[in-house]
């Protein structure tokens, strides 16, 4: 545990009679893009906000840089940089003065921050919005103007509570590109998501929590081994089909998986299944063959149900 | 050297305030004239037929009791709506809390901020006041620090109910049923033993009447101040203590859970 940046045993975090985070343990390795995946209110923004030291911790053991984040808070924000889920940024003011302000927190001396915004601003390409308010700024803009906002101190962990929420496709690759580019400077991710292809993407080692625990651990891969199959099947039947015929796929494949108008087929060779699925007369409406992903993990270990 | 911690807060005021001081400066400098043309020398006129309050012209009385109420409402402008656009609006206290400034900067921050723009409400308005005659230059600069312990005594507890109110109409109800009759009741318009008999004592209780009573002294207005000055200096600053410890406890309660 002594080289891990971040080190939870027995995490606990309760708002009166709600316990968030429910006893968790991990380790976030220098260097590393660690992923929190779950559902909405599974724990993870309140993991975040107490690996951030701005929430104080319930119960268990938690050190950031190898401090206590009840004692040392100013000093481990100084070496953190924070991506919160809304853009908190002053829409009254300008991009750059958005990122003196933010600067000035962390006492940078003047002729310092300059520098920095020339070269953040070129990161996040917003160097011709530089005297724009931000207001107008379309969401992909803010959102990477609060991500520059969080580089500002060049931090040595950099906390991005779901980064790509409500972005279009563009947006998106575009933002992950720069978080890639991050890590290849060194810098430590930690991402909370639920979106899997970003997991997949961007997460070197990543843990799926639900109800404020973690339920797996592992590397994208890794998990989608141990939790799924290599392929997946997905059968379509035409919604007037009263009865799926799931007796005659029985024993076809690993897992039968059974949805409204739906069957899905956890098998390690789908093409082979799919062509047993034919010889005993099942007729779908439309098959599709795939690979296994981590979304397939995550709704097996999280349940298919609506989280409110 | 480190720049102390809630002094970057007041930086950060004062960088917002310099992109956005075009917006009130007009009605910073046209709220003194106006008010002091329509009372001061409107209705002054008639009520120096009468002999007015201390003896002396209707305007000279009023104008101090003005620039104390003046640094109230700057004080409870400043300490309302901008910390609850902290707290619930543009979540500034949220980004300002993930770097390495805490509770007690933001309040601290806030509160010194509050202070300067006090200074610079009562300094517009000593210097209307010094236009129209009603104060000369040394009585004027001698008004600037009993209106900041005013504006102050305000600014603290305001910034603690702030914090712990919930819905933004608690703030007009605060405006309606609070700062509008202290600065109609609290002996800005005329002396306080003008009140019922009753309501004189509620008077003593409220840091304006305190506020006014002082500035009318360092003005030099006969008959003032009601009390020692000390007695007067005293009860402010009782405000500022509690007002600061309640707005930095409830603001903790509210932003760190």
């Amino acid at each position: 545990m002594s080289e891990s940046l971040v080190a939870a045993a027995g995490l606990i975090k309760r708002f009166g009679d709600f316990t968030a985070v429910d006893g968790i343990d991990f380790a976030i390795e220098k260097g590393q893009a660690f992923g929190f995946l779950g559902p909405n209110g599974a724990g993870k923004t309140s993991t975040m906000r107490m690996i951030g030291a701005v929430s104080p911790i319930t119960d268990g053991k938690l050190t950031v840089f190898g401090l206590d984040p009840l004692e040392h808070g100013p000093a481990i924000r100084a070496r953190l940089g924070v991506v919160p889920q809304d853009d908190n940024l002053d829409f009254e003011l300008t991009v750059e003065e958005n990122l003196v302000i933010y600067g000035r927190y962390y006492d940078l001396p003047r002729a310092q921050i300059k520098e920095r915004i020339e070269e953040l601003l070129g990161f996040a390409q917003l160097t011709e919005r530089r005297a724009s308010k931000v207001e107008p700024l379309s969401g992909g803009m803010k959102r990477r103007l609060t991500i520059a906002r969080g580089l500002i101190n060049q931090p040595e962990m950099l906390i991005l509570d779901e980064p790509t929420t409500g972005l279009d496709p563009q947006a998106r690759h575009l933002l992950w590109d720069r978080l890639y580019r991050l890590k290849q400077q060194g810098v430590t991710l930690i991402i909370t998501t639920h979106y899997m292809d970003e997991a997949e993407q961007l997460c070197d080692r990543l843990v799926i929590m639900d109800k404020g625990k973690i339920v797996a651990e592992g590397s994208p891969r890794e998990l989608i081994e141990s939790h799924s199959t290599k392929e997946v099947i997905e059968l379509r039947f035409p919604p007037e089909v009263e009865q799926l015929p799931l007796d005659r796929l029985e024993g076809l494949a690993k897992r039968v998986e059974e949805l409204p108008d739906r069957v899905l087929l956890y098998c390690d060779d789908a093409d082979h299944t799919l062509l047993q699925v034919h010889e005993r007369g099942v007729l779908p409406e439309s098959s599709l063959v795939r690979r296994s992903t981590l979304e397939d993990v995550f709704l097996r270990l999280t349940g298919r149900s609506l989280v409110d | 050297m480190s720049t102390p911690t809630a002094l970057r807060v007041v930086e950060a005021h004062a960088r917002v305030y310099r992109q956005t001081w075009r917006g009130s400066i007009i009605s910073t400098f046209l709220t003194p004239v106006l008010t002091l043309v329509s009372l001061g020398i409107g209705l002054g006129s008639l009520i120096d037929e009468n002999g007015g309050p201390g003896g002396v012209p209707y305007l000279v009385w009023l104008g101090p009791g003005l620039l104390a109420a003046a640094a109230m409402q700057t004080a409870a402008g400043d300490s309302s709506y901008p910390v609850m656009a902290g707290i619930k609006w543009t979540k500034g206290y949220d980004a300002a809390l993930a770097t390495p400034l805490t509770v007690e900067d933001l309040i601290f921050g806030h509160l010194g901020w509050v202070g300067i723009r006090v200074l610079m409400t009562a300094v517009v308005y000593a210097g209307v006041l010094f236009v129209f005659g009603a104060l000369d230059f040394a009585s004027g600069l001698a008004t600037l620090l009993p209106a900041l312990l005013t504006g102050m005594a305000f600014a603290a507890p305001i910034t603690a109910l702030t914090a712990r109110m919930q819905q933004e109409t608690g703030l007009s109800t605060l405006f309606r049923f609070g700062i509008v009759p202290l600065f109609l009741f609290s002996g800005t318009f005329f002396p306080i033993d003008q009140l019922p008999d009753w309501l004189q004592p509620v008077a003593y209780l409220t840091p304006l009447w305190h506020g006014v009573e002082l500035c009318r002294g360092a003005a030099g207005v006969p008959d003032s101040p009601y009390f020692p000055p000390w007695i007067h200096i005293g009860y402010l600053l009782l405000w500022i203590a509690v007002g600061t410890f309640l707005a930095v406890r409830q603001l903790r309660r509210r932003m760190v859970k």
